[in-house]
């Protein structure tokens, strides 16, 4: 029977009362060694185990993921996916991970259900307005498909919007992405792991690296000491996220990165009232609705360093503040659900890629807020740059590097909020 | 909520105060090497676990604290008044 999923496929298995299926990923034991071990089974870790295998042809490759597959921050994200950055290295990366995104489901035969329904980032001041506008300019010129809106469009795309009379800082415009929009976080997780599985990647859950041996002589990595023993390795990628300073220590090195709390929150299921994602900077939350019908609304990090997958009550209060002030008919939704995935900030908001201090070991961290929409553009060119030993192209200006160097690409002040 | 023990104001929540990041490590002589400023403008031990921090009373008696705390159960292990903490007290 094809493993292919499709319709006939659904048909055919409802014959046998879906007892048949395939498992979408084997479980098997670590082998004692790899060409690429993998640490971090989330959606980049995966991702790159995936294009390791198909793009470069690296037999055998292991993703190493300490909980279970997805349990970090690709599950904990609020599944935004846009490319409406300023600086040009990360409009070019963010919009090739946009594009990848809008074919994944067909590549991935998985349907990753990417509804592009459209961002939209209410402004409320003159100079909100004129700093979007910039925003918008750069990002034409880079060919994102990012443009301002007025007002009365805003109204329009989302009445629902508080209608300014009360408001201390009213909405007066706003720029709008057309194909950013939300995508089921655990299929990306899942068809990736499906697709690379059946590449041969072995995927190993449960195996938490607790150290990382380097070469005396040549200070290159040689092995991981993981929770299942010891796995040797030609290179090692570090796709952790929140822990990646851990890790880091772990070989050695300190990276300039933060780590903190950022939380989300679901609300009980509503009838259809919101169909696109809309965003303030000012009011510090954005907010979709998910197909179950649940409000998905983030906003802010908590402003503390912090491992705690809970965040505190500070921030969920503003969280609150913000959406009700953002959207006053959602005063009375009571929230279901609240959680928090650790973030990694870099000074300048943007990810580090590529090339770390230690030799055969490769750096897929720095994503704050924003690594979710990245996973497609994050895992071609981390396979990329671990296959060849050189930085793709694409993520040159994403060095760790630029620190010593002070080419920052500072969308710190571009972003205004993470999501 | 944190609440922080400040040796001026008493427990206070955390809502008082400003996280001011790491605890800085000593400044490195000028003509240190690039490698060395790097790290010391941009590197952080990030731990899982205890962290030295600065913390500013802003909203209470505006003195800039050292505090013990750590990252992962949010338990805050000490606080001092800054100047105490670094020998320096006017």
């Amino acid at each position: 029977m094809s493993r292919r999923y499709s319709a006939l496929a659904l048909f055919r298995n409802s014959l046998t009362g879906n007892r048949d299926w395939d498992p979408v990923w084997r479980s098997p034991e670590p082998k004692p060694r790899y060409d690429v071990v993998i640490i971090g089974g989330g959606g980049h870790g995966l991702a790159t185990a995936y294009h390791l295998a198909r793009d470069f042809g690296v037999p055998r490759v292991a993703v190493l993921e300490k909980g279970w597959i997805g349990g970090g921050n690709t599950g904990r994200n609020t599944t935004i996916v846009r490319s409406d950055y300023y600086y040009p290295a990360s409009t070019a990366f963010f919009d090739r991970s946009v594009t990848l995104y809008e074919r994944l489901s067909r590549e991935l035969n998985f349907n990753i259900m990417f509804s592009q329904r459209g961002m939209l980032t209410v402004a409320h001041s003159r100079a909100e307005l004129d700093w979007q506008r910039r925003l918008v300019n750069a990002a034409q010129l880079a060919g994102v498909d990012l443009e301002t809106v007025t007002a009365a469009e805003a109204r329009r795309l989302c009445p629902i919007l508080n209608d300014s009379s009360g408001m201390r800082h009213p909405i007066v415009g706003g720029m709008l992405q057309r194909r950013a929009g939300t995508v089921r976080h655990d299929a990306v997780v899942w068809g990736y792991a499906r697709a690379a599985d059946r590449l041969g990647v072995d995927i190993v859950q449960n195996c938490e690296v607790t150290g990382i041996d380097r070469d005396a002589v040549s200070g290159a990595v040689t092995s991981v000491r993981t929770s299942r023993g010891v796995i040797g390795c030609g290179k090692v990628g570090v796709a952790v996220a929140g822990h990646s300073s851990v890790l880091a220590d772990m070989a050695g090195f300190r990276l300039p990165l933060r780590s903190f709390s950022l939380q989300a929150f679901v609300s009980e299921p509503l009838k259809p009232v919101l169909d696109i994602v809309v965003s303030s900077a000012v009011l510090g939350v954005y907010a979709s609705q998910s197909d179950k019908g649940g409000l998905v609304v983030g906003g802010n990090a908590d402003p503390y360093a912090s491992y705690a997958q809970r965040g505190n009550m500070p921030a969920a209060e503003a969280v609150a503040a913000g959406l009700v002030e953002l959207i006053p008919a959602f005063s009375r939704v009571r929230l279901l659900r609240q959680w928090a995935g650790i973030v990694d900030y870099a000074h300048d908001s943007s990810p580090i890629l590529g090339l770390s201090p230690v030799p055969n070991l490769y750096l897929n961290c720095g994503w704050g807020g924003g690594g979710f929409k990245a996973i497609p553009a994050g895992g071609e060119t981390f396979a990329h740059t671990i296959a060849t030993g050189e930085p793709h192209p694409l993520i040159r200006a994403f060095s760790l590097d630029r620190f010593r160097s002070l080419a920052l690409v500072d969308e710190a002040a571009a972003a205004g909020i993470e999501h | 909520m944190l609440s922080i023990d400040c040796p001026h104001c008493g427990q206070r929540d955390e809502t008082e105060f400003v996280c001011g990041g790491e605890a800085p490590t000593g400044r490195p002589p000028p003509d240190a090497s690039d490698d060395i400023w790097t790290d010391y403008l941009f590197g952080n031990a990030n731990p899982r676990g205890p962290v030295h921090e600065r913390w500013l009373h802003a909203f209470g008696c505006r003195r800039w604290l050292a505090v013990e705390r750590d990252t992962v159960t949010h338990r805050i292990l000490s606080v001092r008044d800054f100047a105490d903490a670094i020998g320096h007290r006017p």
